[in-house]
């Protein structure tokens, strides 16, 4: 049974919160600015509650079960940090209030920098980018600017892997750059050769998702980077993977030049159903001067009676605004939360925990699906989700068959260089049971594949609505609720 | 705490596996780099992490500890508790992006409601599943435009009353674009006339950018303007404050082809400058060009209706080089506080929370003129912000203010060297009559000091 929309539900007169009367006199606007109709619905807030209640019962969430999906680090997004980011002195201050009434909001941020900025490895950040694909497209940007600075305005190839992010190319191609490919080996690594032959003048840098999209260490990291270095490149690195490498290896030691994180998939900010997130980007040495602007800096420093004043601060030659105020705060506060949780010994632990748990549940499976690349992988896999026995079956029935079992899919159809690929990134916070449950219901739909390919091709049987009608969707374009006629 | 294996669930997993230590998992790392020392603080307990960011919240004055009358593009409003009731609930907060409709029902309905919503309000045809902020919306817009004549008209006339936080974006976006031609940044005059405006408009213009209430407050009847702009051929973009739009003329109706703005009026905490939401909605004709996340109603195999994203085909992970834009999130969590807030306000509410802003703002701006050597300067009406003229320079009385407990306005010579000695006041409903004369009276102390 559908839920009627918030529109269906209205009823003329009811009213959902209720203001003060008004207590200074009334003034006029002119009657043509005054707007006539206001076809907005009318509840009370049980119905609110209650409706939107009822909504929340049709969504699968990290909270009501295990959510492997890959590249997007599902890990549990734990209570506090809703806690520590509603503090008042937090959630109720203006982004433009006096620097001395919000020392508090600069300390955190540039606490926060410096532990972004030494579990990376990189010599300056930005906070401000809300989300990984406005940080890569900060990084892009900041890689032109580079090379304008230098006078080389000819380098506008970037290159990229054919296993990387949608982002990757549309984010270069938005900065004006000109998207050339570099294969994958067999191995799943950059070609070296590959790489080599579209290494020239003109190339602005490469970006690089390592781990991989395949869950795979690139293998010849530091010869991949040398060989952008030496054509006069930069080399990007996406940082969505960044949870298998926490506390175990840095991109910036590793010679990478700029990266984006993800506060909402490796430091546990919770996605929200799409939004927002956080991409704050890390650059090394020679690119501190364009980050966009402001950062956080220390104005005075401290003294014996008084701590540090902070401030913002305009790099010197600064690519500019990218986004209002001060970037995601509220993000800001859970992943400083998170990171404080775990400390000096503990960050390590996580990329640990996600391996291991990728690695498991990868030999857990492997019998009865093809692995793409047989390696030991690192944070995530991908499968091959199809069988010459059970020729009609595609990975997406397999991930909606998966619902029926209770679980949300994993990412599926990427990486796009893998046939029918399910994409399984398990988190470290997932438990051995949860695995092994998950497990099973893989292989029982292996099974199923074969003898009973119609329980796949029907599924989900047990959700709120069956598979929907895509195409009818895209044809008809319904993008509004009905509005009944007496809200007009 | 968050990783729940034991020593022997570690074992166990290894074995399974078929090595021996964690460490081997590790190999494909350059030995040399593998397991850097980390300068990073012990790790604390739950209760020793809420202590410590109490502090630092504390080290700040929020708007609870003062009366806020700064604005500028972020507004202290009263969030009724059913907001972050519901935004609160698992089953929103850590879901994903509704890629798998039959499990998503729930964030996909609700950002379907939004759009509807944010339709009505602006009195658009159609909205998308948000943007970041009302700044990247802007750019985003620019986009739009840019694509939609393949690149052929090639200037942004951009109102200075447009907030200069959205021009800088607006212009950072377009660094790479280096035919484009973008107005808005001559030190003129500030409150330029329409017909300014108009009048830089040419055949080669793409979009006209104008915000509504204007940066410094002001009402535009854009109907005329529209007219004109259309004749040129170029799309005309207005950027709103959504919260007016419960008293005043849509934008739709002054024929609008975009509408972005910032969403935060509607529900979302101030939160030192974000999370907060980007509002973009088109005309019909757009849709397809429109960039972010679209949400349409459909059927299931049964008949039953349900939701999906739809349009995919125009985005990133398909299109990839040739997409138009990389947006690959909406703002979900902070739509569906919007969607919350507008659903409780509902008609009523949100044209008697306009009222209050409106009636207010006069108010104040009515008793502070009263003060000698002050001005407020404005042409014409106004909505909950308006500009102040003092006798010095705001920096000082907003340092002075803050003695009385008072965030003082906006110090536009920030952005407008024009404009020294001008503050930009705003007033919203959280601002009671007393709250407003106390600020008349504690900045005539301050002058008279």
């Amino acid at each position: 049974m559908a839920e009627s929309t918030i529109f269906e539900i209205s009823s003329p007169g009811r009213v959902g919160v209720k203001y003060p009367k008004c207590d200074v006199p009334e003034y006029e606007l002119p009657k043509t600015l005054v707007r006539k109709q206001l076809p907005m619905p009318e509840v009370s807030e049980l119905d609110v509650i209650r409706h939107f209640t009822r909504l929340s019962k049709m969504n699968y969430s990290i909270d009501s079960g295990f959510y492997p999906l890959g590249s997007c680090t599902m890990k549990y997004n734990p209570k506090i940090n809703e806690v520590t980011a509603r503090l008042p002195g937090f959630a109720l201050t203006h982004p433009l209030q006096p620097v001395d009434t919000i020392q508090g909001n600069l300390a955190l941020m540039f606490e926060l920098q410096d532990w972004l900025l030494e579990i990376s490895g990189f010599s300056g950040i930005t906070l401000q980018p809300a989300a990984g694909a406005h940080g890569e497209y900060v990084g892009v940007m900041i890689i032109r600017a580079y090379h304008d600075d230098r006078g080389e305005k000819n380098r506008r190839k970037m290159l990229i892997p054919d296993s990387a992010h949608g982002t990757n190319p549309a984010s270069s191609a938005m900065s004006g750059f000109e998207v050339v490919p570099v294969a994958t080996d067999k191995n799943g690594n950059v070609d070296i050769e590959s790489l080599k032959s579209v290494c020239d003048e003109n190339v602005a840098g490469l970006m690089l998702t390592n781990p991989n999209t395949l869950g795979l260490f690139e293998q010849n990291i530091l010869e991949v980077i040398h060989i952008v270095h030496d054509a006069g490149g930069l080399v990007y690195g996406d940082g969505a993977n960044l949870n298998a490498l926490l506390g175990i290896v840095r991109p910036g030691d590793l010679g990478i030049d700029i990266m984006h994180f993800n506060l909402h998939k490796t430091f546990s900010t919770p996605h929200g159903g799409g939004g927002p997130g956080s991409g704050p980007v890390g650059v090394s040495k020679h690119l501190i001067d364009f980050l966009p602007s402001p950062i956080v800096g220390i104005i005075e420093e401290a003294s014996e009676d008084f701590p540090p004043y902070y401030g913002f601060v305009e790099p010197k030659k600064s690519i500019g605004r990218i986004k209002s105020f001060n970037g995601h705060f509220g993000m800001m506060v859970r992943a400083y939360t998170f990171i404080s949780m775990y400390g000096k010994e503990g960050i390590r632990k996580i990329a640990e925990g996600a391996v291991l748990n990728a690695n498991y549940l990868m030999a857990l499976v492997q019998d009865k699906y093809k692995v793409a690349i047989k390696r030991p992988c690192m944070h995530e896999f991908v499968l091959e989700g199809h069988w010459s026995t059970a020729p009609d079956i595609h990975a997406l029935d397999i991930a909606k068959r998966l619902m029926d079992y209770n679980f949300h899919p994993p990412t599926n159809y990427f990486p796009l260089i893998v046939p029918e690929a399910l994409m399984i990134e398990p988190t470290e916070t997932e438990s051995k049971e949860t695995l092994e449950n998950f497990a099973d219901a893989l292989l029982k739909i292996a099974d199923e594949a074969k003898n009973e390919p119609q329980l796949l091709k029907e599924a989900p049987h047990n959700t709120p609505v069956g598979r929907l009608d895509e195409v009818k969707a895209a044809k008809d374009l319904v993008l509004c609720c009905w509005i009944p006629d007496n809200l007009n | 705490m968050f990783i729940p294996h034991s020593d022997a669930d570690i074992a166990e997993m290894l074995k399974k596996i078929g090595i021996t230590k964690v460490d081997d998992l590790f190999t494909d790392v350059p030995e040399k780099l593998r397991y850097p020392e980390l300068n990073l603080p012990e790790a604390v307990s739950e209760m020793e992490a809420l202590k410590n960011l109490q502090e630092f919240a504390y080290a700040n004055d929020s708007t609870q500890d003062l009366i806020c009358f700064l604005g500028a593009g972020a507004y202290n409003h009263y969030i009724p508790a059913g907001v972050d009731s519901i935004i609160s609930r698992g089953e929103f907060l850590t879901a994903y992006t509704p890629y798998q409709p039959e499990v998503s029902q729930g964030t996909l309905q609700a950002i379907f409601e939004y759009q509807s919503l944010i339709a009505s309000l602006t009195g658009m045809e159609v909205s998308n599943a948000s943007h970041y902020d009302g700044a990247t919306a802007a750019a985003e817009a620019c986009v739009l435009a840019y694509h939609h004549f393949r690149g052929k008209r090639n200037k942004f006339v951009i109102s200075k009353g447009l907030n200069p936080q959205y021009r800088e974006t607006i212009c950072t976006y377009f660094q790479g674009y280096e035919d484009v031609n973008i107005t808005g940044y001559e030190h003129t005059d500030p409150f330029e006339s329409d017909d300014y405006l108009l009048s830089q408009i040419g055949t080669d213009t793409a979009i006209v950018y104008v915000q509504y209430p204007d940066f410094f407050g002001q009402i535009h009847d854009y109907t005329k303007f529209a007219e004109s702009v259309h004749e040129k051929g170029a799309l005309l973009a207005i950027s709103v404050n959504p919260l007016s739009l419960g008293l005043l003329k849509p934008p739709g109706e002054f024929g609008a082809d975009i509408v972005t703005g910032e969403g935060q009026p509607l529900g979302i905490p101030l939160s030192f400058g974000g999370p907060y939401l980007g509002i973009f909605a088109t005309t019909k004709e757009l849709v397809r060009k429109l960039a972010g996340r679209l949400v349409g109603e459909t059927v299931d195999k049964n008949g039953t209706k349900g939701y999906v994203l739809t349009l995919t085909a125009r985005e990133q992970h398909i299109r990839r080089e040739k997409a138009t834009s990389n947006i690959c999130t909406n703002q979900g969590l902070m739509a569906l506080a919007a969607t919350v807030y507008m659903s409780l306000l509902g008609k009523q509410g949100l044209n008697q929370v306009a009222k209050l802003n409106f009636n207010k703002a006069h108010y104040a701006a009515e008793q502070l003129n009263q003060i000698e050597g002050f001005r407020v300067i404005q042409k014409g009406p106004f909505f909950n912000e308006f500009v102040l003229k003092c006798p010095e320079t705001v920096e000082n009385l907003n340092a002075l203010l803050l003695d009385f407990d008072i965030i003082g306005g906006f110090d536009l010579s920030k952005y407008y060297p024009q404009l020294p000695n001008h503050m930009l006041v705003a007033v919203t409903e959280v601002i009671s009559k007393d709250e407003i004369d106390y600020f008349v009276n504690s900045l005539k102390e301050v002058i008279n000091g």
